[in-house]
């Protein structure tokens, strides 16, 4: 956090939103600041979007800046490119992450390396928005976190957030980035962080202490790391509805963990990365993904890679399982506190 | 559990066994060639509506054929666009251009120059008469056969060879495959190998021009068995219900590569037909007629430019080259075909025409022919001073990794400096294009 904008997040640290309405806001100010903005998606216009991320937008911006689109998603990011090519700066919603499928050939054969193949004549300065992730019994097509299938492209920036301040920041720097990003938003804490413990009551973001966000503008930029907690017994590597899983079942064990939200998966924040597992030894990495190729393997070669004789144990992974996302059996798949206390107790034992 | 290969076919019992349809063209290599059953029309008998007119009151123009030249080289009927003669040589010489760069493209990939080619033989009023119909700053997305709407908007062809030679002039710095242009300043989208991609886009920008109340459209190219890929659909959606100042240009040149148009629906009904389910504006041309291809584009032109909608346009022609360089026609259609195709060839009949109506004569077109033929000699040659692809390691290293984002990421970093690494290993410290 710059000095800038920890300043204005402590003027206004009364003020608390859940990660929907940052959102809102920072759709809001951009569209407000930048008549090149556009918002458009399924139901996003006159309803408000089905999460609400977009209430009130229409209303205040007018209907050609933000509009209901057909139910097609190779045209919604289709024509996002086109908008891109003109000099807009189109932020499209695929209201579920797992229905972005039939829009892959526009994000990674069009928006994904216009600026490559024209020698930076077009660019494609998008803003894809997506709710992602499961725990709220959405079954196998309301539930995936497809974000690997993204990091994998040459040219896609992947941004995951895990609180309102954040969200807002960066879905800002998002949309100010002249590259196409993949912003996904982890809904399972859309209105709360949420420990992993699906027994146990969610705490509105209302009353948290992560959810201060300064009203205005402000932005954090792609490819920094935050650090959650700092440690010396272990490292662990999260995103979105992890980070809060992760950071409460560490609190709960008493382990001294050093936890990093890497909030951005391409550009990542490797500085951070090494810094911390240098620092410890020690390496968990948890996503909510289903495991083979998932990010995961990507961390986990890359801290073998860059830190492997400081490692005094082999690099963990915490993950969903490798089956479609199962409806009733949602809280076995859900890597929570006992898969997570487990690979704990594992790495610090070695 | 599947069953058995060898197990006969269901049905049985007293319910029909059910068959399958796979289209077959009407010839094969070696086969007559019979085009006694295209109703192509007569000539100026098709009505043109007003601009503004709703879809529903042109119905017969997505199945007819839109004709303007007749036999009697002659222009007929409401869709002459009553160009003047000088316009109609200028047309003429582009599509000639065209037709002496793609010969001389072609045998400068058979010399090795390059790795690909793709002509336009046939095809050249599709690109050139439709180009010449729109205003120069209005966007264009075409598809990969469209080189004749670069040469009518004046790119020059020493850009287009230095990208088709991947050398050092190559403008998009050897990235694209050869005759995939791309030029900001002509309004001339970058070109995409992925089929019918660019139809969405299109509609993106026209959306895009008409939230900003620019007074600039868009149009776009495919080929008529792209139409079956979704991106044309959801184009087609997202035109009507936005009402995007878009032309979506349908090419049926008939071939597919080696898979006819009947594979893309065409057996049942026309491809501008697919316009009116959409409640699009659709009109059905004759792809080999420049003056109806003009005028034409230019109705839908007009029509976008008032507000009244996107069309949809097919234009009936055929492709009377090979795919690419990489194909062989003689090896899935009848080589008749060419020679009976019943629309004729475009350069002929629009030269035939200019010379009916006294404005042009046989040794001038003689002369013509020669002039752009040695055009594209010289600049051919002036090109290969840029370098040829595959002679050489024309750009440099480092714009490998340009261009991937704005900025180079770390990651980028660490692999630029490999490549850099791998290069000093190969050719030392003073190689190639550092």
């Amino acid at each position: 956090m710059s000095a800038e904008t920890k300043e204005a997040a402590e003027e206004t640290a009364e003020r608390r939103i859940n990660m929907i309405e940052a959102i809102n806001e920072a759709l809001d100010i951009m569209l407000e600041r930048d008549p090149d903005v556009i918002v458009m998606g399924e139901d996003v216009g006159y309803f408000g979007g089905v999460f609400r991320c977009t209430a009130g937008l229409q209303e205040k911006h007018g209907k050609t800046r933000v509009f209901d689109t057909p139910i097609s998603e190779c045209g919604i990011i289709g024509v996002a490119v086109g908008m891109g090519a003109y000099g807009l700066r189109p932020v499209p919603e695929i209201q579920f992450a797992d229905y972005i499928y039939p829009g892959l050939d526009q994000l990674i054969s069009e928006a994904a390396r216009l600026r490559y193949r024209s020698a930076a004549e077009y660019i494609a300065p998008m803003t894809v928005r997506s709710p992602f992730g499961g725990g709220i019994f959405g079954g196998q097509t309301h539930s995936q976190s497809p974000e690997s299938l993204f990091t994998h492209v040459s040219g896609l920036k992947t941004v995951i957030p895990s609180t309102p301040y954040d969200a807002k920041g960066l879905l800002i720097a998002a949309i100010e980035d002249n590259d196409p990003v993949i912003f996904f938003e982890p809904k399972r804490i859309y209105n709360g962080p949420f420990s992993g413990f699906y027994d146990r009551p969610v705490e509105p973001w209302k009353k948290h202490p992560q959810s201060a966000v300064p009203e205005g503008y402000y932005r954090i930029p792609l490819g920094q790391a935050r650090h959650v907690a700092e440690g010396d017994e272990l490292t662990i590597l999260a995103y979105g509805t992890m980070v809060h899983v992760a950071e409460a079942v560490a609190k709960e064990k008493g382990v001294d963990a050093d936890i990093l939200d890497l909030r951005t998966l391409v550009p990542l924040d490797i500085e951070a990365v090494e810094n911390s597992v240098k620092k410890t030894g020690k390496c968990l990495i948890v996503h909510e993904a289903t495991r083979t190729s998932g990010f995961g393997a990507e961390l986990s070669a890359l801290v073998t890679e860059r830190c492997f004789y400081h490692l005094e144990a082999p690099v963990e992974r915490v993950t969903g399982f490798d089956t479609p996302y199962p409806h009733s059996l949602e809280w076995a798949y859900f890597p929570g506190p006992v898969r997570i206390g487990e690979a704990i107790d594992k790495i610090l034992k070695d | 559990m599947a069953e058995p290969a060898d197990k006969p076919p269901r049905g049985g019992d007293n319910r029909p066994a059910l068959a399958l349809h796979v289209p077959e063209p009407k010839s094969r290599p070696g086969d007559p060639v019979d085009f006694s059953d295209l109703d192509i029309g007569e000539p100026g008998k098709q009505p043109r509506p007003d601009e503004g007119a709703h879809p529903s009151e042109m119905t017969d123009l997505a199945y007819g054929l839109v004709r303007v030249l007749g036999e009697d080289n002659k222009a007929h009927g409401p869709w002459d666009p009553k160009l003047d003669p000088d316009t109609l040589r200028t047309m003429l010489r582009h599509m000639a251009m065209t037709r002496a760069f793609d010969e001389r493209m072609f045998r400068g990939q058979r010399q090795g120059k390059t790795s690909f080619y793709m002509k336009c033989t046939g095809e050249e009023a599709t690109s050139i008469a439709t180009s010449m119909a729109l205003a120069s700053d209005d966007m264009v997305f075409p598809s990969y056969r469209q080189q004749g709407v670069l040469i009518a908007r004046g790119y020059p062809l020493i850009e287009m060879i230095n990208q088709i030679y991947s050398n050092k002039g190559d403008k998009l710095k050897g990235r694209q495959l050869p005759i995939m242009y791309s030029s900001r300043e002509h309004s001339f989208f970058s070109i995409s190998g992925n089929l019918a991609t660019q139809t969405p886009q299109a509609v993106g920008w026209a959306m895009a021009s008409a939230i900003r109340g620019d007074s600039r459209i868009a149009a776009t190219w495919v080929g008529e068995g792209s139409t079956a890929e979704g991106d044309f659909h959801s184009a087609c959606t997202f035109a009507t219900v936005y009402n995007a100042p878009v032309i979506l240009n349908v090419i049926n040149n008939q071939w597919a590569i080696s898979s006819f148009s009947g594979f893309a629906g065409a057996e049942r009904t026309t491809f501008a037909a697919r316009a009116l389910g959409y409640g699009l504006a659709g009109l059905r041309v004759d792809g080999n007629d420049a003056l109806a291809c003009y005028a034409s584009q230019l109705w839908a032109a007009n029509r976008a430019r008032a507000n009244k909608g996107p069309t949809l346009i097919e234009y009936f022609t055929y492709r009377a080259e090979g795919h690419s360089t990489s194909d062989d026609p003689s090896g899935y259609r009848s080589a008749q075909e060419r020679e009976e195709w019943p629309l004729g060839d475009p350069v002929k009949r629009l030269k035939d025409h200019l010379i009916e109506i006294g404005e042009w004569d046989e040794e001038r077109h003689a002369a013509m022919d020669r002039e752009c033929a040695e055009e594209v000699k010289e600049t051919t040659k002036e090109a290969e001073k840029n370098g040829i692809l595959g002679h050489g390691l024309h750009q440099p290293f480092r714009t490998m990794f340009e261009d991937v984002f704005e900025e180079l990421p770390w990651h980028l970093k660490e692999q630029a400096e490999q490549a850099t690494r791998e290069r000093i290993k190969k050719f030392g410290e003073k190689g190639p294009n550092r």
